[in-house]
């Protein structure tokens, strides 16, 4: 079953192989439109939007008004060229036909933001820049934004690490050991539920340099989830395993390394999950408040100067890098977790 | 105790370990209260034999086999393997329980690797584990993941799991006990097969009088909680044996109506 149902509701073809079907068959053109109508109406859809940058004079003072219209008709042309000649582009051709809906929705809403902020002000301007605006973001302030994902990656990179790693230490430590699970378990309730956040303004006056401070956070952050999930999933690990393995002449260390944490790794990356998302909210308000680099910092300065284009260009960077690293994450479940039957796909 | 007058070759000194249960006691705390599950047990295996646990459901068999495996430790008593008291799990004992329990995150070859693994002996020994399931018939599900598995294939796995440790003692807790009546029948002969090849001496506990005369040399038939030794009878009857065989089910009336149940038959 496919998930994406927009082209069934309008009648056109229900799979890719009837597509492929119908596309190889002599047509007229009517009937070639119907059969790979999406795309050909997705392909109409950016040459309106291409039309939208042309047809009214810009409100503002946009230079790259002229340039987007050309690269929305040269991606119209691509979509047209792309639907015709589906068959022969293979993987990226059978790849492109069910997503041709989106290209189409992507297209109209393109349109409308240009004619609602640059050609008439429908939405108050200064607040909602047209998309003109956004890719003189990128390509004008390009130096700037680029240090500030490195910034970010860098931040968000070594306190997750250090937070998964400690967390994860951590959990099967409690998990496995009474006497351990006895001190620790105490302290991670009456630290852990508190926001990472909180800590802010001890933290960063308590550690040398605000980036450790920072990470510092983050870590606390990723720590606090990784460890209760970790911590769960070895104590729910069956008897029925250790006995199977001991009788079998397993040692502890194997009963840790090979029976309990294998048995737990589902749970842990639940934990990774959740770990990932609060970090990255701290990683943002540590940037904005302590940190003077990164993607929180850049978002902070543009709204000093008034500069919604670049916060709205920002906000697009970091979310297409959060979405990024969980789709990393769970590409390494998907490896890691293959004996499992029925995982969520992202 | 009984007479061991049994025609065929049974015994395999070389392969299997004797068993000397002596004197067993064993209880559980429930609540603070004292549960006695084992009264006064003791019994003898001779190397290489077959012998059947049967008892009432909940009677303490399983408790038992875990005393055996030495995952339990008894309250009081003396088990032996050969002339060694045991004091721990050790592979050369092992159980092949009710529940497969395979690994799911491990393929059909590392279950099987599991046991040679964990003593660290697995370089080296590796086409221990390919014979292992050869003798399964399962060489070509080696890679195959558990829950891909039927509930019979997943016991085979299981069995060659213990069977690739060339056990002295196998211990069976209900092995078959949920599998589907043909794949039991099935699994009863292969059973067998296994035992006569190897040698290695045989604890099946069972609820299932027909598979305890099928299988063994000697049927040990356990009172309700606490359970005691209630009879010691002797199955004197070469492998392969037929299911109709009269003999075979004049010890089958004997042994339900010791269980109590004689008035159903």
């Amino acid at each position: 079953m496919s998930t994406y149902s927009a082209s069934k509701a309008v009648g056109f073809p229900q799979s890719v192989e009837e597509g492929v079907a119908l596309a190889g068959r002599p047509l007229s053109l009517p009937n070639a439109l119907l059969a790979n109508g999406t795309g050909v109406f997705a392909s109409l859809a950016w040459v309106a939007f291409g039309l939208s940058c042309l047809l009214w004079e810009d409100l503002g003072d946009w230079s790259r008004t002229h340039a987007l219209a050309i690269a929305a008709f040269i991606i119209a042309g691509g979509i047209l060229a792309a639907t015709a000649s589906g068959k022969w582009l293979g993987r990226f051709g059978t790849g492109l036909q069910p997503r041709a809906a989106w290209l189409l929705a992507l297209g109209l809403f393109l349109s409308m933001w240009e004619v609602a902020t640059a050609k008439f002000a429908w939405l108050p301007l200064p607040f909602f820049p047209p998309p003109q605006a956004i890719i003189e973001v990128y390509t004008d302030d390009l130096p700037k934004l680029f240090d500030s994902v490195l910034a970010s990656v860098k931040l968000q990179l070594g306190g997750y690490a250090i937070g998964a790693a400690a967390g994860f230490l951590t959990g099967v430590s409690i998990g496995w050991s009474r006497s351990v699970g006895y001190w620790v378990h105490p302290v991670l309730r009456f630290i852990g539920p508190l926001p990472a956040t909180a800590w802010l303004p001890i933290a960063f006056f308590t550690f040398p340099s605000s980036w450790s401070a920072s990470t510092f956070l983050i870590a606390l952050a990723t720590g606090f989830p990784v460890t209760v999930l970790t911590w769960s999933g070895v104590a729910s690990v069956s008897n029925a395993y250790y006995d199977v393995a001991r009788t079998l002449g397993a040692k502890p260390s194997f009963l840790v390394l090979k029976v309990a944490i294998p048995a737990a790794l589902p749970h842990v990356f639940v934990g990774l999950f959740m770990g990932l998302g609060s970090s990255f909210a701290v990683l943002v308000v540590a940037e904005m408040i302590g940190v003077k680099a990164g993607l929180g910092w850049y978002l902070q300065w543009a709204q000093g100067w008034a500069a919604y284009a670049n916060m709205y260009a920002a906000l697009l960077v970091m979310s297409l890098l959060c979405s990024g690293a969980v789709t990393l994450l769970f590409k390494i479940r998907d490896r890691l977790l293959v004996w499992q039957k029925g995982v969520v796909k992202w | 105790m009984v007479a061991q007058a049994i025609a065929e070759p049974i015994t395999h000194p070389a392969v299997g370990a004797a068993l000397d249960l002596a004197h067993v006691n064993h209880s559980f705390d429930i609540d603070g209260a004292e549960l006695p599950v084992l009264d006064d047990v003791s019994l003898r295996l001779k190397a290489g034999e077959f012998v059947a646990l049967l008892g009432p459901s909940g009677c303490g068999k399983s408790t038992l086999l875990r005393l055996v495996a030495g995952l339990d430790r008894a309250r009081s008593g003396v088990l032996r393997e050969d002339d060694n008291a045991i004091a721990g799990p050790h592979p050369s004992r092992v159980v092949v329980f009710q529940d497969p329990t395979l690994f799911p995150w491990r393929s059909v070859w590392d279950n099987v690797a599991l046991g040679l693994e964990a003593q660290g002996i697995l370089k080296g020994h590796r086409q221990r584990v390919d014979a292992a399931l050869d003798l399964v018939g399962l060489s070509a599900f080696r890679n195959a993941y558990p829950h891909q598995l039927s509930g019979g294939m997943a016991q085979r796995v299981a069995l060659a799991r213990a069977l690739v440790n060339d056990p002295k003692i196998l211990i069976l807790d209900e092995p078959l006990g949920k599998l589907d009546s043909l794949t039991r029948i099935a699994m009863q002969a292969e059973i067998v097969a296994l035992w006569q090849k190897a040698g290695f001496t045989t604890l099946l506990v069972t609820h299932d009088v027909e598979e305890a005369l099928f299988l063994a040399n000697r049927v040990v038939v356990l009172s309700d909680r606490p359970a005691r030794i209630k009879a010691n009878i002797a199955v004197q009857r070469p492998h392969p044996r037929h299911r109709g065989d009269p003999y075979l089910a004049e010890l089958r009336k004997q042994i339900l109506g010791l269980l109590g149940l004689d008035a159903t038959w």
